[in-house]
């Protein structure tokens, strides 16, 4: 399965110049607001008609300008979550969500009503209408028509962005779970960072309308360089971890990465499962001896592998433990008096408490190819 | 009330007929009404003005003029009234039939202003939201778009029915005035009104139109009403 997109447009004085292709399960659409995203993202759907270039997904000719190909909306069966949910007011809930159902041929009806109602937790709203629902109610109907018209794609544009903190929360578990159950490829569009780093398995980075960056999350998001303004606080390293225990006295989960151990506030899930974690740049000290006497718990050992200006007095320091790098944030002082340089070794230090609901998410099952 | 309902036959049969000719004129006038208020809400072509400038005649023009113009287009002598008469034996002129044109035409501006203004506030990205989930545009106007607009539909259609009801001077001028045929309830009144002691059949029917013309007004409401509630838009 993968998604291929190679365009240019222009709209008025913006340019959209893009290439990327993507096989990966959910591919982040990830830049400021501005960068062309939506646009994109409006195009594979087949509502904006692109000035030139060629769009496939699964190898199946979508757009191709040089030939004239434009499948309309209605023929490319890609599901849509769109930011403002867009339900149909004059439908029950469940009606809406039988619409594209109605429209898919048969044959190639793959996905079923009671395990998407399940899949969403939407069971109790069937017979409400849409005008009676909270956001991110509305928003998981709004997932769950898009999965019913067996979409072979699905698209979603910022479907968290006008939500509040609560509801967001609420949501992602189930995004989630549609990323990890559910065979259809996701193209997720988003300028948050902590959203991106918890659920993406591929990221395109773009900015006024170029691709600055693309790849696995973990690589992708290293560049802290390349985040929104607004968004560089939330910056930091991408790890998949493994949940190895808990601890009940003192309320905490300890995962095993390939960095080490890191302990987090508790989290509940089961031992085994697969967690991803976001270490906050900021959230990260440096030591050059094994410190004593510290309150942090987790203190990790590894070698300084990039040292690049960050904003400010800030100076962004990439260190390699056993493989995986975390990246830390500290001023250029610190830096000086420490005297790090590459290829020194050096302690991560972590504060368990700086981890939150936020910062860690499911984690994305290991593919047998990947 | 039983002097209300008192009625001669001739006074009945202007009842009757005007109840037929708005309800003919109505519905026959409501899907050109729904094309033409889709063109002039969502088309762009050249001439949009002068279609606009076209079904708003009726309303500004002196419906004396506009009757005189059906019957010079429509009459038996008249180039479409005469192609009608020949090829499909629908004849206009002096029959109610020409009636309900007159009142169709009279009403036809009021009905494409409330279905063109219930069509300008329909949502397009609902649209565009059905057309990723399958349905085609002549389906996503059928399930979509049409329900948006049914109470501006409803309203169009009371308005035109209502307009037809009242209708006089171009009805009077195209058809004339015969009893059974071509009197509709403005033109018993008027014929009351010209023959001395007909005040108290005038007045009788005056009563009977308002009655019919509040009834059409009570049951849009309450009909726009129920849609309403079932949309419950935000």
């Amino acid at each position: 399965m993968s998604v291929l997109v190679d365009i240019s447009h222009r709209l008025g004085d913006f340019a959209i110049d893009v290439r990327f292709e993507s096989a990966g399960r959910l591919t982040a659409l990830f830049g400021p607001s501005g960068s062309g995203k939506t646009t994109l993202i409006n195009m594979i759907a087949g509502l904006i008609r692109p000035d030139k270039g060629r769009i496939e997904v699964d190898g199946r000719v979508l757009v191709d300008t040089d030939a004239g190909v434009f499948v309309p909306k209605h023929k490319r069966r890609i599901g849509m979550v769109f930011q403002d949910a867009r339900l149909f007011p004059h439908m029950s809930v469940a009606s809406n969500l039988r619409y594209g159902r109605f429209f898919t041929p048969a044959a190639e009806r793959y996905s079923d009503m009671d395990a998407v109602v399940d899949l969403l937790g939407i069971g109790p709203l069937l017979n409400r209408r849409p005008a009676k629902l909270s956001g991110g109610e509305k928003q998981r109907v709004a997932i769950g028509r898009a999965l019913l018209a067996s979409p072979r794609l699905l698209l979603m544009d910022e479907p968290l962005a006008s939500l509040d903190e609560v509801r967001k929360a609420e949501i992602l578990p189930y995004i989630e779970r549609l990323r990890d159950e559910t065979k259809i490829p996701i193209v997720y569009v988003s300028h948050s960072v902590a959203e991106v780093a918890r659920m993406a398995s591929d990221v395109v980075t773009l900015a006024q309308g170029k691709v600055v960056a693309s790849g696995p999350t973990e690589a992708v998001m290293q560049r802290l360089d390349l985040l929104p303004t607004e968004e560089r606080g939330e910056g930091g390293a991408v790890l998949d971890t493994k949940v190895l225990g808990h601890d009940e006295v003192y309320g905490m989960t300890v995962l095993g990465s390939a960095a080490g151990e890191i302990r987090v506030p508790r989290l509940a899930i089961a031992t085994g499962a697969l967690v991803r974690i976001r270490i906050r740049a900021r959230d990260v000290m440096i030591a050059t001896v094994k410190p004593t006497g510290l309150s942090a718990l987790n203190i990790l050992p590894g070698t300084v592998v990039a040292i690049s200006p960050g904003e400010g007095p800030a100076v962004e320091i990439g260190i390699s433990c056993n493989g995986a790098t975390v990246l830390a944030r500290i001023t250029e002082q610190s830096r000086h008096v420490l005297k790090l340089q590459l290829g020194g070794k050096v302690f991560a230090v972590i504060k368990t408490v700086s981890f939150d609901r936020a910062n860690t998410g499911a984690g994305l099952p290991v593919e047998a190819d990947g | 009330m039983n002097w209300l309902l008192d009625l001669s036959p001739d006074e009945w049969n202007a009842v009757r007929l005007s109840i037929k000719v708005a309800t003919v004129a109505m519905l026959f006038s409501l899907p050109p009404g729904i094309l033409i208020a889709l063109l002039l809400a969502r088309g762009q072509f050249w001439g949009k003005t002068l279609l606009n400038g076209l079904v708003h005649l009726p309303l500004i023009l002196p419906p004396v003029v506009t009757g005189y113009l059906l019957l010079l287009t429509f009459g038996k002598r008249g180039l479409a009234g005469a192609f009608l008469a020949e090829h499909f034996g629908i004849v206009f002129s002096f029959r109610w039939t020409g009636a309900a044109l007159a009142c169709g035409i009279m009403g036809f501006p009021l009905m494409v202003r409330a279905i063109r203004l219930s069509i300008e506030a329909v949502d397009r990205k609902m649209e565009a939201a059905a057309g990723t989930l399958g349905a085609n545009p002549l389906w996503v106007f059928g399930t979509i778009t049409l329900p948006l607009i049914l109470p501006g539909l409803i309203a169009g259609a009371i308005l035109a029915f209502a307009k037809a009801m009242g209708e006089f001077g171009a009805t009077i001028t195209f058809v004339s005035n015969i009893p059974g045929e071509t009197q509709t309830l403005p033109s018993a009144i008027y014929t009351f009104t010209q023959v001395p002691g007909g005040d108290e059949g005038a007045l009788r029917l005056t009563l009977i139109s308002i009655v019919i013309s509040m009834a059409a007004l009570v049951a849009s409401e309450v009909l726009a009403r129920r849609v309403g509630r079932r949309m419950d838009i935000e």
